[in-house]
């Protein structure tokens, strides 16, 4: 895997570095609905020009209201949001020039296909051959050539979502935003259009913030990944550095699968620390994220980065026994549930490669993995 | 798919039919006749009760329109004779021997009164004619018939009158339908129009048509930006006003008209403020009672739920998206209104007026508290000869060509926008 951008952990990039061609830029917006409780906290974030970012993020997190605020529907609370590095919070939304494609698509049910997609023409009184001609490239684009004359209740779901996309697009802004544009496509036609979208991102250099709840669809698709939580940024990276350097336990837990293990700190040293484990046992990690020596920490490891070791394998840091809880048989992988330092949801995935030891249920096995492979997060209660 | 080339290759070779060889259609048929059957059980109370009170009565209500047996009924030998006559002149002594005979034994039956009321409908100074000839009829004890009842009034020598009661007697007629367009018969018996003075009806269908469509136009003025409100405000509020919105339908019609009477009439509030402010001098009161103005307002008052529920179960079901769409789309708050949510509520507002339209058009109550003469409506004077004249047949001739009317216009609006386009709740 090759890291096209590094970027800081917590993902609060330094709002200080002035106009260097970010497409949209958040300055320590906040957003609140009621007055009493604020939605977004404190958001800081660069989009670069042409880059595809996508939020992602629990139910409530606050990642429609950001779309919401840069699209212009919702006003920002507190802070200023920039686009192409000037100041939009006074500027209406039809003034903004962002294309924007909704969940459920708002296709106008009274308009054709191609009235739909002539409609930001018309309304910035185009010509007529000219609204016709962008009309039929867009619906080119969308493979949807002979569609134009429909109405979008004659277009299944999949072909209504690329209307939207084309209508989106048609008027060639150079940001997109998407709100859970698939969230109603079933998983098949789902992955075709994370295809698809990603190659007309692709082709047209537009930059794209999408929105998603779904982490297969966020990691697919986008250069970066913002995670939000109860409206904080919680880490801001590529697909590849959010899975192997999660920044705090919050992202190990929602991205992909993480075995958790609490303990204290007893020691820190050159960017590794010891702790003990409340459930018996001391182990060495990555100090990422510790407060200090004597403070509880969270460690995370990946379930494929656990291993089974035989009595003479010695190269790794940390062992522990567990005892084996169920065995699922998934093909080219076996997942292993065991009772690991007190915790019973422990998981290794066992490569069905022909030499995998044969374990049973309630054996004792030993089990080991590198201190590189383990990260030491923020405390949380398990 | 096997089932699709399967029913593609039994398409081909005929009708489908089932295992046992009945046709699909038929089987089908069966199959749904029990269902419908249970169906229409259900709904036979409502049905009985519905065709009990209202379609008999109004079908009987509507055949009085073409149907008046009085005069053939009561005077049996007279209706026979002039049934049996072109009366072009005065006629002889037969129908007069007849008419003699008749009114001789309505007088018997105290019916002469009704028979002259109803040729009264077509002739005035009927009734009295008839009352006075058979107070004296008993007067008349043989032949020459027609002289001494010539000698007794003169107007029995009059052509018109003769006409007039050829035609009535024949228990079915177009008189009433001839009335209520403003047309009426002249001494020849051919159709024309009414005399200037008498022509009310087409001038009062006008009036009511006009100031219905003015008072559907007002609620929709009115009633638009309140259901849109009403659609986007949150629940707790947009409950709050609901129950304001139906407020009007909770008090009893006549203190909400009583109300309006005692704020708008020219001692009323409004104008007594407007004086003391001193917007209006004293002699300068407004008139917004008791005339057309007073029925708008009213009207426009009492329709207005009408309007806003209709327009609010539609714009209930219009995404807040389609809207957002348009304005990002780059359509400025105008434009977006009227390409985008416009187009989606024209449901509601076909609804909603034809739904004002048509209950003002049949409205009957406040007009006639607030009208004063020149708000009266059409049904005010299908009342009136309800109630008052007890012609009936006029009232249900008007009547019949009200229910006509709404039938047509709402025809037209099928045509135009479509009735499956309408949602009413
Ligand atoms: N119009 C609104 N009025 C009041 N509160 C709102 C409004 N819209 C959203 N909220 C609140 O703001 C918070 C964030 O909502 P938001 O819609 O941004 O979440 P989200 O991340 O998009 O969630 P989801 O994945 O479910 O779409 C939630 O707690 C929600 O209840
Ligand atoms: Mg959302």
């Amino acid at each position: 895997m090759n890291i096209q951008r590094s970027s800081e952990p917590t993902g609060t990039d330094d709002p200080a570095t002035g106009g260097t061609g970010a497409s949209v830029r958040f300055e320590n917006v906040q957003k609140s609905y009621d007055g009493e409780t604020l939605v977004i906290k404190d958001l800081n974030l660069d989009i670069a020009r042409g880059e595809f970012l996508t939020m992602l993020g629990p139910s409530g997190s606050g990642k429609t209201t950001s779309l919401m605020m840069l699209a212009g529907f919702e006003p920002a609370t507190h802070g200023e949001i920039y686009l192409n590095d000037q100041p939009i919070n006074a500027v209406p939304p039809h003034k903004r020039g962002i294309g924007m494609v909704f969940q459920n698509y708002a296709l106008f049910p009274h308009m054709t296909v191609a009235e739909n997609l002539a409609f930001p023409l018309s309304v910035r009184n185009m010509p007529k051959a000219e609204i016709a001609a962008k009309v039929a490239r867009a619906l080119e684009m969308v493979e949807l050539p002979d569609f134009g004359s429909r109405r979008p209740a004659q277009l299944s779901g999949g072909q209504q979502q690329r209307v939207a996309v084309a209508r989106a697009l048609v008027f060639e802004p150079d940001l997109i935003l998407m709100d859970e544009p698939l969230g109603a496509l079933d998983k098949q036609l789902r992955e075709q259009m994370q295809y698809e979208i990603k190659h007309i991102h692709d082709n047209l250099g537009v930059t794209v913030v999408y929105v998603t709840h779904d982490q297969a669809e966020a990691l697919t698709m986008a250069d970066r990944i913002c995670v939000f939580d109860q409206g904080v940024v919680q880490q801001l990276s590529t697909p590849d550095e959010l899975y192997e350097k999660p920044a705090n336990s919050f992202v190990a837990q929602f991205i992909g699968e993480n075995n958790r293990l609490s303990g204290h700190i007893t020691d820190i040293q050159g960017g590794e620390c010891r702790v003990d484990l409340d459930g018996g046992g001391s182990v060495t990690a990555l100090a990422v994220n510790v407060a200090g020596t004597g403070e509880r920490a969270t460690l995370s490891i990946r379930p494929e980065r656990v291993v089974l070791v035989g009595p003479t394998d010695d190269n790794l840091a940390n062992r522990l026994t567990g005892r084996v809880e169920e065995l699922i048989y998934l093909g080219d992988h076996i997942r292993v549930r065991m009772t690991v330092a007190g915790n019973r949801g422990f998981v290794v995935k066992l490569r069905n490669d022909g030499e995998r030891p044969s374990v049973k249920v309630g054996d004792t096995v030993a089990i080991g993995w590198q201190a590189a492979d383990c990260r030491a997060l923020d405390p949380i209660d398990a | 798919m096997p089932t699709a080339t399967d029913t593609v290759a039994a398409g081909d070779l005929g009708p489908l039919t089932t295992g046992d060889g009945t046709p699909l259609k038929t089987a089908l048929a069966r199959a749904t006749r029990r269902a419908r059957l249970k169906a229409l059980f259900l709904v036979a109370p409502l049905l009985l009760f519905v065709i009990v009170t209202f379609a008999v009565p109004i079908g009987q209500m509507l055949y009085l329109s073409i149907y008046n047996p009085v005069f053939s009924d009561n005077m049996p030998r007279l209706s026979s004779w002039l049934r049996a006559h072109d009366v072009t002149e005065v006629p002889g002594e037969d129908a007069f021997k007849a008419l003699v005979l008749d009114l001789t034994e309505a007088r018997a039956n105290r019916t002469h009164a009704q028979v002259g009321t109803r040729i009264n409908y077509e002739r005035s100074g009927a009734t009295s004619l008839f009352k006075s000839t058979a107070r004296k009829i008993k007067k008349i004890k043989g032949p020459p018939y027609k002289d001494q009842l010539l000698a007794l009034n003169e107007e029995w020598g009059e052509l018109h009158l003769w006409t007039v009661m050829s035609r009535a007697a024949a228990p079915h007629t177009a008189a009433f339908y001839a009335q209520a367009l403003d047309l009426s018969y002249d001494a020849e018996g051919d159709i024309v129009r009414a005399p200037e003075n008498r022509r009310i009806y087409g001038h009062l269908f006008l009036r009511t048509l006009l100031l219905s469509a003015l008072v559907a136009g007002l609620c929709l003025i009115l009633g638009y930006p309140a259901a849109h409100l009403l659609a986007s405000l949150p629940l707790k509020y947009s409950n709050l006003l609901m129950v304001l919105v139906l407020l009007p339908f909770w008090t009893s019609l006549l203190v909400r008209t009583t109300s309006w009477i005692t704020l708008l009439q020219s001692q009323g509030v409004l104008n007594d403020m407007l004086v003391s402010v001193g917007i209006l001098s004293d002699d300068g009161r407004l008139e917004l009672m008791y005339n057309q103005w007073g029925t708008v307002i009213a009207m426009t008052h009492i329709m207005l739920p009408f309007m806003i529920l209709p327009l609010y179960s539609v714009m209930k079901t219009v995404p807040k998206d389609f809207v957002r769409a348009a304005r990002s789309l780059g359509a400025g708050p105008v434009t977006a209104f009227l390409r985008v949510y416009l187009p989606q509520t024209v449901p509601g507002i076909g609804a909603g007026v034809l739904l004002v339209f048509i209950i003002s058009v049949g409205y009957y109550i406040t007009p006639a508290l607030v009208g004063g003469s020149s708000g009266q409506l059409i049904s005010n004077q299908i009342a009136f000869h309800m109630l008052q004249s007890l012609n009936w047949g006029l009232a249900a001739a008007l009547g019949a060509l009200l229910l006509g009317g709404v039938i047509l216009l709402y025809w037209l609006y099928d045509r135009l926008v479509g009735v499956d386009n309408m949602k009413l709740g």
